[in-house]
């Protein structure tokens, strides 16, 4: 409170939580995983056009081992849902997943029995873009959305009372797993 | 194409080859109505709506003008023509042979390699089903001539007790994936194939997707309010 006005000027004072959280937002990596017709549209936002590189994102990590969020873009078929949920299994915490399209969020326009009908019954989603397709615009929209989400994600103890009811606990695995 | 000499009974722009042939009574159900409305309630009209199944009648000799060349070329290079052909149709400029499958791979060595025929490329691969006929299944094989720049159709029609149907792939090997496509979404098995397995669905998916009693496989989607059932499902007032 009164700290600040005492400090010289150049310095800062923040919190942890809020400077982990920026700086996971600031430099949000997506994983490629355009499937079809969304995907174009992920590429336009990419473009220079409607800059992704505005936001630290321009890089589109081909390895899911490096990637920070899944961007479903396009319909999911049945033969596609298990290697959906094997690169969203290799990807490290956090992560986290943007359905574009309505094809990802709930099946679209094909209401039939070769297209998971929403890729949350596959991988838990983050973000709902509904579209087909979205403009960049709306998917620039829902990634600011996200990175709103991300800034206002609770750490340390106010994270273990947010997620107190929850079955699963934070345990690293080498723990869980461990001998 | 607009020949202002031609007679009030051309058939308008078409010339001749194009237009279609006499129609017969042909394979398949008969469908009534639209999107399932059947009995009383509907006063839209679409249940009154009736479409029978027809096919082109099997053609007449002369067929007109590439299609005798090629007829003749394979009459003369494959003996057994008269048994393995069954029906020949010649309908809007294409020409279909309904052959049996014991034929099928012979025929196709022969229309692939006789000079007069060259029928090198295997253009498509396809399954139909016409639900309501004893041989329900047919396997359509597309052949493209490049060097005489013509086209083909062969039909081979198999039962679903028996959906065996000799591989070309030993002839044409592009007919590798569009045999697993047809195998995949019809079951029309495919004997002497290198690898059949399903190539669109997963490999442990059950049924056969296009054949025409297997469900769309949709689901209720909120909508507004209310649930919308999947479109086969709708407008249904019994």
């Amino acid at each position: 409170m009164g700290l600040e006005e005492k400090l010289p000027s150049g310095i800062l004072l923040t919190s942890v939580e809020k400077l982990v959280n920026w700086s996971r937002k600031s430099s949000l990596w997506p994983a490629t995983f355009g499937l079809a017709c969304c995907a174009i549209e992920m590429m336009t936002s990419g473009g220079p056009r409607y800059d992704l590189a505005r936001f630290g994102m321009e890089v589109f990590r081909a390895s899911p081992r490096q990637a920070d969020l899944m961007i479903v873009a396009g319909r999911v078929s049945q033969k596609m849902a298990p290697v959906l949920r094997q690169i969203y299994d290799q990807m490290p915490e956090p992560k986290w997943v943007l359905s574009m399209g309505v094809c990802a969020s709930s099946g679209g326009m094909f209401n039939n029995y070769a297209i998971v009908q929403g890729v949350d019954h596959v991988v838990p989603v983050d973000m709902y873009l509904p579209g087909c397709p979205p403009r960049p615009e709306m998917l620039i929209d829902a990634i600011l959305k996200l990175h709103d989400k991300i800034a206002h994600e609770p750490l340390g103890p106010r994270r273990a009372k947010a997620l107190a009811g929850q079955k699963h606990e934070l345990v690293a695995s080498s723990v869980r797993f461990g001998k | 194409m607009t020949d202002p000499s031609s007679g009030p009974d051309s058939g308008g722009a078409l010339p001749d080859q194009r237009r279609p042939a006499p129609t017969e009574a042909g394979p398949g159900v008969v469908k009534r109505g639209s999107f399932g409305a059947n009995g009383s309630g509907d006063t839209s009209g679409f249940g009154g709506l009736v479409r029978r199944p027809w096919s082109p009648a099997p053609a007449e000799r002369p067929y007109g003008e590439p299609f005798d060349e090629v007829t003749d070329a394979l009459v003369a290079a494959y003996p057994g023509s008269g048994e393995a052909i069954t029906k020949v149709v010649v309908d809007r400029g294409e020409l279909t042979f309904h052959v049996r499958r014991e034929h099928l791979v012979d025929l196709c060595r022969t229309l692939r390699d006789d000079p007069g025929l060259r029928f090198e490329l295997c253009s498509s691969v396809s399954g139909v089903d016409y639900l309501g006929t004893p041989d329900r299944l047919h396997s359509v094989y597309h052949l493209t001539s490049m060097t005489y720049r013509r086209r083909l159709r062969l039909e081979v029609s198999v039962s679903t007790e028996d959906p065996h149907v000799p591989s070309v792939t030993s002839v044409y090997p592009t007919a590798d994936w569009q045999e697993r496509e047809t195998y995949d979404m019809f079951g029309i098995v495919y004997d002497g194939h290198p690898a059949l397995t399903r190539i669109l669905m997963p490999d442990d998916w059950d049924g056969f997707p296009q054949r025409k009693d297997y469900p769309l496989g949709g689901v209720p989607v909120e909508y507004k309010g209310a649930m919308i059932p999947p479109p086969d499902e709708r407008r249904s007032y019994t």
